[in-house]
C-alpha cells in the first residue's frame, strides 16, 4: 500500500511494566493498518531476550499503587523486587490483560519490524544468538531512514 | 445475525480490538462481525478502529456491563 501510514517507535526502557507501552501502541497501529517500526535500545534489548526476565520494581516509584502502605527501606530489601514482579503478574492476569510474551509474538504475527541498537547491544556484551530470531540490528542513521518516512514517531 | 461472533469477554486493551483484526482479516467484505466485550475502554477503541480502517460500525450498545458491537467489514 503507498498510501499506508507508518508509525516509528524507539523503546528504550526494560522493566515490565515499561515493555508494555510500545507493545500495546505497536500491536494496535498494526491493527489499525500501519506499518510500525520499533527500535530497540539500551534497556529496552531486555524485551528482545530469548529468555526474558523483566522485572517490575516498587523502588523510586511513588506511582505505583501498594497493597498496603510500605516505606522505602522495606520495598528495598532482598526479594521485594521478585515479590512485586509476582503480584503484578497476577494483577494482570486477572484483568485480562496480555502478557509481554503474547504482546511481542502478535507484534511479530502482524509484521511489525524489530530493530536492534548494535551499539547497545555490544554496550552490554549481548550476543545476537541471545536475542530472537527476526531482529534487524543497526544503529541511529538507520532509525532515521524510518523516521523520516513515518506519519508517528515516538520515543518510549 | 452476524456471520462471525467474536467472544472478547474478560480481554483488556489492546487485546478486543486485535482479536477483532485478526477476524475481519479471515472475513469476505460486506459480511458482519458480533464481539462482546467487558472492557468498558472498548466503546471509544471500536469507534475509533472503524474511523480508521473504513469498516462499518453497524451498531454499538451496552447491557448489564458487556458491551456489544457490529462491525461490517469494508
Amino acid at each position: 500500500m503507498a498510501d499506508q501510514k507508518k508509525l516509528a517507535i524507539i523503546a528504550t526502557k526494560g522493566t515490565l511494566d515499561f515493555a508494555y507501552p510500545p507493545l500495546i501502541l505497536a500491536t494496535t497501529a498494526a491493527a489499525l493498518d500501519y506499518e510500525v517500526t520499533i527500535f530497540w535500545t539500551f534497556y529496552g534489548l531486555q524485551v528482545l531476550k530469548k529468555e526474558r526476565n523483566l522485572k517490575i520494581s516498587p523502588l523510586g516509584n511513588p506511582g505505583m499503587p501498594m497493597p498496603i502502605p510500605m516505606p522505602v527501606l522495606i520495598q528495598a530489601l532482598p526479594g521485594m523486587e521478585s515479590m512485586a514482579t509476582v503480584m503484578m503478574k497476577q494483577k494482570m492476569a486477572s484483568k485480562g490483560v496480555a502478557s509481554i510474551e503474547e504482546l511481542y509474538d502478535m507484534a511479530v504475527e502482524s509484521d511489525v519490524h524489530m530493530i536492534a541498537c548494535q551499539m547497545t547491544v555490544d554496550l552490554f556484551d549481548f550476543k545476537h544468538s541471545e536475542l530472537l530470531d527476526g531482529i534487524e540490528y543497526a544503529g541511529a542513521a538507520r532509525f532515521f531512514e524510518v523516521a523520516q518516512e513515518a506519519d508517528i514517531s515516538l520515543f518510549i | 445475525m452476524a456471520d462471525t461472533t467474536l467472544d472478547a469477554k474478560g480481554l483488556n486493551c489492546p487485546l478486543p480490538i486485535l482479536r477483532a483484526k485478526k477476524a475481519l482479516k479471515s472475513m469476505e467484505a460486506g459480511q458482519t462481525l458480533a464481539i462482546e466485550a467487558t472492557d468498558p475502554g472498548s466503546a471509544k477503541d471500536f469507534e475509533s478502529f472503524c474511523n480508521q480502517t473504513g469498516n462499518e460500525l453497524v451498531s454499538s450498545s451496552e447491557e448489564n456491563n458487556i458491551y456489544h458491537f457490529e462491525i461490517r467489514k469494508t
